[in-house]
């Protein structure tokens, strides 16, 4: 196992940080039933990458990115998106850093039933109460394949369709770091190829940051960077994954939670 | 099965609360509505009773139709016919009684009791010179003219003890009588809060009626003699201007008449009993079916672990029972403390409401309990039967289950046609009955059609909405998601503001009527008259007359007559001065002239009779002399004004007795507190008088109407209570549907101000929903009913109360915002990230 108390730190690529966790810890609970998810992580996520967390289940690969985007308090340690620390900022500015500053994708697609394809994409910035900039929307929509279907309910969608629409309002309002959590995990292998090849683009092509979870070895193989965790730790990371590679990196992790 | 059942009644102690309050509320309000009902009604039952026990033959004057006697003559028992009677065979003692009012003043001046239950009696010295009826509890039995006994209550009340002076009157002048004893007495009347003054007989005759005569009397069967035995020996010495009862028939027959009496007024508050019901069974079922939605999942998992259909919805009507028997027996005993609160809250807002115990009556704990226990079963079986067929892989399905909405076509469609229907019977009805069920049907009707009119309704304060931003947008879109939901929580409030509002519209419109009726045909500046509406004494006039302020009076005074062999008050009036003290719409003639045989009629009696200016017609006047009137004037009548007028000389020496019902006086400098005072002084501060200004008697008018409005309103505060339950409940159950979307909303940056807001918003606008729809078919009622009314009211025209409406509006607004603090704030603590994870 090659970890240190700090991480792993990456060879350096000339680009800025968008996301950095420094001893990050997170415990849920208190006294016996008190479950450690983060053991002091730090690691950084750099700009216009994409970084897939893997790890099995347990291992905090959801916690950690929870902590990140600012979605669940932190109980020692720091997190900062860009420049901004989260660990000091009230529910308020929090929510208001979420908004402008973050996109989010889902499982479960999480869509309002009660709004269109257009305005469940344009949500984020209609809460702001932000237009939003119409030459940089037609082109994430164009982007993703929506154009004929922007006037449709999620449930006249198909899961891929509803899913490109979250990839849609997650980059809408132009974030700094977009955050996906299991993103195919409700969709059928060729919609989940499609997801995650609009995910790449936007890195490649439209320089976004994308910071993914997920347990799926070819989902993380679309990354530019696997991190992989286990009982809160980073314990490895790896640069151009190939399916293969990070589906041997896993099995050690099945086979080390057998033995011990 | 049982014990399954019973852990999820205990599981779950918010849910729980909420649904026992639900039931308990609708249990509540039925029971409160009955126990008030029932305490009423046998408290206005025991103040008409009168005890027929020392009774066994009533002998009582018997008017007879026809062309016999003169007008004027009542039919009186004499002297001789008492002492014929108590010479029959077989009776033991007789009683002769004469009755009327009698108004006690208290040490202050002030009436003791009202108006109407202030009577006078005479004490009859039967055996041993006591009446049995009033044994005495101190002092001795009222002798002379100058004595009376009171009821030992009255006395009481008014602080008076044997040997005070008492200011009495009868019918005009006060008169100082000794207070010679006090007695006890069952007379329903007393024990009901009025007051009983005894004068002796002689004093009582000539009081009430004319020495040696009596109202009634009654004669005691001897030992071994029967009721009917007695009778027939009566019947024999009767004249044929009287009449023998049994005191069996005569109980019976007031049994009857008290029961007649209490019938419209029973049916209207079993109506709202009804409503009450209706509005609680709604509540109850709309908290089941959420109840049970909530436990889809729950419920999945027992059919995945082997329950079988049948055991799911039996431990959902297990829970149902518990639930019911519980809050059925709470929501008893709060209707009982209703029902006793809203009694004391009317009397202490004036209404005259008898005295008496509360009534309790099995029926009303069988249908509390019945509405609590079945009622809560009724509405659990649909939804647990819905529950039952749940698939039990629903337990396993990661995937939120969309409830599927059925199509609102067929529901529409009777919908409609229901409401149609009911407009159209309500719009062609010519009786209040009809017209009721007409309204019925239309609010059923409407009823159904909530769901369709929730969304053009909804969607119409989308502009207001937008003020708000996205929470604003969302909670529009959130509202109408579920239209059943909507409509059923909505519907709650509407029933109760329908009904309210119909009523202030109504009785709005009416009171404008009176009012206008009373202003605009009056002149004078006062009416005086007796508390009670009975007659006042000719006295009465003539001092008002002689006080120097008093520019004009007239009486109204009653003369029996027959015309065209039919029985037919004139009303006697000062023909020189009625036309300054009336402002009457003349369709021909005037006042002018209102002497001898002139009359003036109104539009109604000149219809009937064909009569118009210039007709003569001849009359028998109350003494039996003839003569003929001529009609000079007609005007158009009113309830307070209507009939044939004619001056009080061309009457007056026909007339034995002569009774004022009311004397109207114009004086120089209009009305006034001083001037009113110094009138009263003149009377000699009679209790029994009353002096009003023409806004007094409008004010009189507006206190009925607003004690009615206030029961309503007091109901009405139930029906919103009931009303915040339901909101409290279907927001709830949106929060928990949609605790997913929250938490999304959440993560992609709608602050815990914005989910507040939506949720809030959701709320009002449910609420106004129901508020809306409330008031805008209770003014069509009111305005339906317009119709009928001003048949029998000429003036009436539609007045909408804005201000109220206004008023009930905001109340809804406000039950809305009220029923969204608890769900609100729940749904802005939701963990954002098992809320989204949740499924």
């Amino acid at each position: 196992m090659t970890t240190s108390p700090y991480g792993v730190q990456t060879a350096a690529r000339p680009t800025a940080v968008a996301a950095r966790a420094t001893g990050l810890t997170k415990v849920y609970g208190q006294g016996e039933t008190q479950v450690v998810a983060l053991d002091a992580v730090s690691v950084e996520f750099r700009q216009a990458e994409f970084t897939a967390i893997m790890g099995p289940s347990g291992s905090g690969k959801s916690t950690l990115m929870h902590c990140m985007a600012g979605l669940d308090s932190v109980s020692g340690g720091s997190a900062a998106i860009g420049d901004t620390e989260l660990t000091t900022l009230n529910d308020k500015k929090l929510t208001r850093l979420r908004r402008d500053k973050i996109g989010f994708i889902f499982q479960a697609f999480n869509l309002l039933p009660t709004l269109t394809a257009l305005e469940n994409i344009t949500l984020p910035m209609d809460i702001a109460g932000r237009k939003p900039d119409r030459q940089w929307l037609d082109m994430v929509v164009d982007t993703v394949g929506l154009s004929g279907r922007l006037k449709h309910r999620p449930n006249q969608l198909s899961g891929g369709q509803q899913q490109r629409v979250a990839v849609a309002r997650a980059l809408a309002g132009k974030p700094e770091i977009m955050f996906a959590d299991e993103p195919t995990g409700n969709l059928d292998s060729r919609s989940g190829a499609e997801v995650l090849g609009f995910l790449r683009n936007s890195v490649r092509e439209l320089g976004q940051t994308v910071v993914m979870v997920t347990h799926d070895p070819v989902a993380a193989s679309y990354a530019d960077r696997v991190v992989f965790l286990a009982d809160g730790r980073i314990v490895d990371e790896m640069r151009e994954p190939t399916a293969d590679a990070v589906l041997d990196r896993m099995k050690r992790f099945d086979a080390k939670g057998r033995t011990s | 099965m049982f014990r399954t059942a019973l852990r999820n009644v205990l599981a779950h102690k918010a849910r729980l609360l909420m649904t026992v309050l639900a039931v308990m509320l609708g249990v509540a309000f039925v029971s409160g509505t009955l126990v008030f009902t029932s305490t009423i009604s046998a408290a206005q039952k025991k103040s008409s009773e009168k005890g027929f026990t020392g009774v066994d033959v009533a002998i009582q004057p018997h008017r007879q139709d026809g062309d016999k006697g003169n007008p004027g003559d009542a039919p009186k028992l004499t002297q001789r016919l008492l002492d014929q009677a108590a010479a029959v065979p077989g009776a033991a003692g007789v009683t002769g009684t004469v009755n009327g009012f009698a108004a006690i003043a208290d040490k202050h001046g002030e009436l003791i009791g009202e108006g109407f239950n202030s009577t006078g009696s005479n004490y009859y010295p039967g055996t041993g010179g006591k009446d049995a009826r009033y044994p005495l509890k101190s002092g001795r039995a009222p002798q002379g003219s100058g004595e009376i006994a009171l009821d030992a209550k009255t006395a009481d009340r008014g602080g008076y003890k044997t040997g005070d002076t008492v200011r009495v009157s009868v019918d005009g002048p006060v008169l100082q009588q000794k207070l010679a004893g006090i007695f006890t007495t069952d007379d329903g009347n007393v024990s009901a809060g009025g007051s009983l003054a005894l004068f002796d007989t002689a004093t009582a005759q000539k009081l009430y009626g004319k020495p040696g005569e009596f109202g009634e009397i009654y004669v005691k069967a001897a030992a071994g003699t029967s009721q009917a035995a007695l009778k027939s020996a009566v019947e024999k010495i009767l004249p044929a201007d009287a009449e023998a009862t049994t005191g069996k028939q005569l109980a019976d027959e007031q049994a009857r008449m008290i029961a007649q009496d209490q019938d419209a007024q029973r049916t209207i508050l079993l109506t709202f009993a009804g409503i009450a019901l209706f509005v609680g069974i709604f509540i109850i079922a709309n908290t089941f079916t959420m109840l049970v939605a909530q436990r889809t999942k729950e419920l999945a998992l027992m059919r995945a672990v082997g329950a079988s259909r049948r055991q799911v919805t039996r431990s959902v009507l297990i829970e149902a029972f518990l639930i019911g028997t519980v809050a059925g027996v709470a929501g008893l005993v709060t209707g009982i403390g209703i029902g006793v609160g809203l009694r004391s809250l009317l009397k202490g807002n004036g209404a005259p409401l008898p005295d008496g115990p509360l009534v309790v009556e099995p029926s009303t704990i069988v249908v509390s309990l019945a509405v609590g226990i079945l009622v809560t079963m009724l509405s659990a079986w649909l939804p647990g039967r819905r529950a039952a067929k749940i698939p039990p892989v629903a337990a396993m399905n990661s995937l939120h289950a969309v409830p599927t909405t059925r199509s609102l076509v067929v529901r529409n469609a009777i919908g409609g046609a229901l409401t149609a229907i009911g407009a159209a019977v309500v719009l062609t009805a010519s009786a209040s009955n009809t017209m009721g069920l007409g309204a019925g049907v239309v609010l059923i009707g409407v009823f159904v059609l909530t769901p369709l009119l929730s969304r053009p309704l909804i969607a119409a304060a989308a502009p207001v909405l937008r003020l708000f931003g996205m929470p604003g947008k969302l909670a529009r879109q959130n509202a109408v998601r579920n239209p059943r939901r909507t409509a059923a929580t909505a519907s709650a409030l509407m029933i109760g503001l329908t009904l309210i509002t119909g009523m202030t519209v109504i009785a709005g419109s009416v009171q404008q009527a009176i009012d206008k009726m009373a202003t605009s045909s009056m002149k004078a500046d006062y009416v005086v008259s007796m508390a009670s509406m009975t007659s006042l004494s000719p006295d009465v006039e003539k001092k008002l007359a002689a006080h120097p302020d008093v520019t004009a009076t007239s009486p109204l005074r009653m003369s029996a007559s027959r015309i065209d062999g039919d029985f037919q008050n004139l009303t006697g009036v000062n023909g020189a001065t009625i036309g300054k003290l009336t402002k009457l719409d003349f369709t021909a003639g005037s006042f002018a002239g209102l002497s001898g045989d002139k009359v003036v009629i109104d539009d109604a009696t000149a219809r009937t009779h064909h009569w118009g200016l210039g007709s003569s017609f001849p009359v028998t006047f109350e003494d039996g002399k003839k003569g003929k009137l001529t009609v000079s004037g007609v005007y158009k009548g009113n309830d307070l004004m209507r009939g044939i007028m004619v001056d009080v000389k061309t009457v007056a020496p026909h007339q034995s007795e002569i009774s004022d019902r009311q004397v109207m006086v114009k004086t120089k400098n209009g009305a006034g507190e001083s001037v009113k005072e110094s009138l009263r002084k003149a009377l000699g501060d009679n209790p029994a008088i009353q002096i009003q200004t023409k806004k007094d008697i409008s004010n009189g008018i507006a206190k009925g109407i607003n004690l009615l409005l206030n029961i309503l309103y007091g109901l009405l505060a139930m029906a919103v209570v009931v009303a915040v339950l339901g909101v409290v409940n279907t927001l709830a159950m949106s929060v928990f549907e949609r605790q997913q979307e929250i938490g999304m909303l959440r993560a992609i940056g709608l602050d815990r101000k914005g989910i507040k807001r939506m949720v809030r918003l959701e709320s009002l606008v449910i609420s106004l929903f129901g508020g809306v729809m409330g008031v805008g078919l209770g003014v069509f009622f009111g305005w339906a009913a317009g119709d009928l009314i001003s048949k029998a009211l000429n003036t009436y025209e539609l007045v909408l109360p804005w201000g109220r409406m206004g008023l009930f509006l905001l109340l809804a607004a406000v039950v809305g915002v009220l029923a969204a603090l608890w769900p609100a704030r729940r749904a802005a603590k939701l963990n954002m990230l098992s809320a989204i994870k949740a499924e």
